[in-house]
């Protein structure tokens, strides 16, 4: 077992390496640091100067060798003027030298400047996740029982009526992508001219113009059922007709197993088989299916924090990606790549770990 | 003019579809007509929900084919005082012309735009499944077959390009500075030569005991394979310009081609570690051993006798497979990545419309509804080949 995690943790961190530096060598394009000189310095530079200003910055030189300083496995590129100003990657304003630190990178906690927000990565990046951990945690609390119990009850009597029906709802939300049904259920609960909100505001039963708000800016402030509702059902929705797909295909595989069968032979009611014997095993295949789905996640999180302005991570990612900021593009990257590689570990270690068959041999 | 009721736009908008209809009518009759000799096509007319699915999909392909004449105005054209206008608004001026499902902030028909928007998708959508197809498959064929480092590599790379949040990829890929620099461009290079090597190899692997019949076809393959190949990747004023216009067979407008290659690349991982899995499953079996006992070549068992046996699950995901990649072009057109803004997609205009979505749903909730409509009757289309595919 430890050996088995000893090399999953080798491979993921090579796996990383070779993503970031990926990442790395696509945000550092000529056309991107063309870009970003003028935006920093002066749009008229010519193009002499837009050189010299990358070179100046630390932009120039060997792409290995910046990608191995911006790491933190290199010493920062430092730079002393003809007037004897200092500069460096690691060197802030006032310092000498001699006691700047040498390595600044991200393994010494050195995310950089965000150019876009005008405040370092790490305060960036650290507000975005804490808003978006927020949405992933009621996404969670949402998906992950509805679509347990969905799947059960359509996997428990294959064939039956409640499955052909769970299963068609199932196979109508992992149709409906979030961007779809993020305009579907804005144009319902929150549009003061279509949907159920005009009606309900007629009879009186609201006070404002719509039920839900279409938009969750002020969920930044304070979450409430009526900002947060939308954004976190159109995430759960998508994902809940796949693991509950997942979970019903493995109930009817358990339903139909010898035990279960010997169980009923025994006497034993439909409903202890069920919750005793059936539901245990039933539930291990959706365990990693729920892990898997985090990267999924992240994809909803991006278009929906897009869609109803909510100021996260996929916002800020957004922001990062359209607007040049390079550093900040790369910080959403390890976060996203490490998200994804670390889900797929803990899945398969916990597949190992909850399946006796495996862990045996 | 008066606008119309609810009543007379779902009318008119039955007359608009009249050619799909009857279209509809008429595939629907001969297949049922003739079922029993279909195959596993014909066995999907005993299958309700495939069925149900089937008609969903084929609605849009007839739409996307007969849309010149169901389109009721120009999709990019901006007709004034009609902005934002209610469903079933009559246009001004102009005797008996309606925007049927209203206008959007520019003052263009959404109907027409989202009829407009059903070629873009039917055209791009199943094409690069059928690329992802080829490029997974002569993958992972041999990933599977001969396992080791080739697997140990392949499966390493595949898992690279899945740790990728989608979304993050495209933005890498499909940003200006990117396309500028050509690399889209250069993926294509590689990854337009996988449907070729699959072809070549294919008819070698079968055809090399008659040389003369195959290297006719090979010729044939690679000749005209390789001019669409080339007039595919060379545009004008790219990195990639090789063709000189008289020649170039396909010019992409604007940057088809690199949504083309980045919805393929994004495709091709997955295709290939399901074709890996069904080969490690397969090579197990009997006739693999008796053909390998026969002396076949090793490319011959893995295309004649492994492939066709994998062929049922690989429908099943293929028509799934559309689907995402129809929900994967959305997602590229709703971040404004790639096609252009005037575009009619659906992706690009869901995009346009909901910024004032609180206000007017209409130009946001068409396309929004058409998307949804073509990838549940693909996935309703899956479910329904798998249920027959199970049965024999």
């Amino acid at each position: 077992m430890l050996w088995f995690v000893l090399r999953r943790l080798g491979v993921m961190i090579l796996t990383a390496i070779v993503l970031t530096f990926v990442v790395f060598v696509m945000t550092n394009l000529p056309p991107n640091l063309e870009k970003l000189a003028k935006s920093e310095a002066s749009v008229r530079m010519s193009d002499d100067a837009v050189v010299s200003w990358i070179d100046k910055n630390g932009y120039g030189g060997p792409i290995v060798g910046r990608y191995a300083q911006w790491l933190g496995v290199a010493p920062g590129w430092t730079r002393t003027d003809d007037d004897g100003t200092i500069a460096g990657r690691c060197v802030e304003s006032g310092m000498s030298l001699d006691n700047a630190p040498r390595f600044c990178g991200i393994l010494q906690g050195d995310w950089g400047y965000s150019t876009v927000f005008k405040k370092p990565v790490s305060t960036v990046l650290g507000n975005g996740l804490a808003a978006t951990g927020w949405l992933m945690f009621w996404v969670m609390m949402v998906m992950v029982p509805t679509s347990l119990i969905l799947g059960v009850l359509s996997g428990m009597r294959e064939g039956s009526r409640t499955d052909r029906v769970l299963s068609t709802f199932a196979i109508a939300s992992t149709a409906t992508p979030e961007y779809v049904s993020g305009v579907i259920l804005v144009a319902l609960f929150a549009s003061a001219t279509v949907g159920i909100s005009p009606t309900l505001a007629e009879w009186g039963w609201i006070s404002g113009k719509t039920l839900f708000m279409g938009t969750a800016t002020s969920a930044m402030d304070k979450i409430t059922f009526w900002n947060f509702t939308l954004p976190v059902m159109t995430i759960a929705l998508y994902g809940i007709g796949y693991i509950a797909r997942m979970t019903r295909a493995s109930m009817t595989e358990v339903m139909t197993a010898q035990y279960i069968r010997t169980a009923r032979l025994k006497g034993v009611s439909f409903r202890n088989v069920v919750m005793k014997h059936a539901l245990r095993n039933a539930l291990i295949a959706p365990f990693t299916v729920i892990m898997l789905q985090f990267p999924w996640l992240l994809n909803g999180v991006v278009i929906v924090e897009t869609l109803f302005n909510y100021k996260g991570f996929g916002w800020t990612l957004v922001q990062a990606a359209g607007n040049n900021d390079i550093e900040l593009l790369l910080a959403c990257s390890v976060v996203a790549v490490f998200v994804v590689l670390v889900t797929q570990l803990l899945s398969d270690i916990g597949y190992v770990f909850l399946n006796p068959r495996i862990r045996i041999s | 003019m008066d606008a119309l009721s609810w009543g007379q736009i779902i009318a008119r908008m039955a007359m608009q579809f009249l050619p799909v209809w009857i279209a509809l009518v008429v595939t629907f009759g001969i297949s049922i007509r003739f079922k029993r000799k279909l195959g596993l096509y014909g066995k999907l007319y005993d299958s309700p929900v495939g069925m149900i699915g089937f008609g969903m999909v084929m609605f849009w392909v007839f739409t996307a084919f007969f849309a010149s004449m169901i389109m009721t105005h120009d999709p990019l054209t901006q007709i004034s005082g009609m902005k934002n206008v209610l469903p079933g608004s009559a246009q001004k001026g102009t005797e008996g012309a309606f925007y049927l499902l209203g206008g959007d902030n520019l003052a263009r028909d959404v109907f027409s735009r989202m009829v407009a928007g059903s070629r873009l998708v039917i055209a791009i959508a199943p094409m690069a499944t059928v690329f992802a197809f080829m490029v997974g498959i002569t993958l992972g064929l041999p990933a599977g077959y001969y396992g080791g480092k080739l697997d140990v590599v392949l499966s390493f790379a595949a898992n690279l390009i899945l740790a990728f949040p989608v979304i993050l990829l495209f933005y890498l890929l499909v940003t200006p500075e990117i396309v500028e620099s050509g690399l889209p461009q250069y993926l294509g290079v590689v990854l337009f030569l996988f449907p070729l090597i699959f072809l070549t190899v294919l008819l070698n692997s079968r055809l090399y005991v008659k040389p003369q019949l195959r290297n006719m076809l090979v010729a044939a393959v690679l000749i005209v394979g390789g001019w669409l190949y080339l007039s595919l990747l060379s545009s004008p004023d790219t990195k990639i310009d090789l063709l000189p216009a008289g020649i170039d067979a396909i010019t992409l407008s604007g940057n088809i081609l690199i949504v083309f290659v980045s919805v393929v690349f994004v495709n091709a991982p997955t295709v290939f570690r399901i074709i890996r899995g069904l080969v490690l499953d397969i090579k197990t079996r009997d006739y693999v051993a008796a053909s390998q006992t026969r002396g076949e070549g090793p490319w011959y068992i893995m295309l004649w006798e492994i492939l066709p046996n994998a062929r049922g699950p690989l429908i099943v995901d293929f028509c799934l497979r559309i689907g995402y990649t129809t929900i994967l072009l959305g997602t590229l057109g709703f971040f404004g990545l790639g096609l252009s803004p005037e575009s009619p997609d659906w992706g690009s205009t869901i995009n346009a419309g909901r910024r004032l979505l609180s206000v007017y749903v209409h130009p946001a909730i068409v396309p929004a509804l058409a998307l949804m409509s073509l990838v549940l009757g693909l996935n309703l289309l899956a479910d329904g080949l798998r249920e027959e595919s199970l049965k024999d």
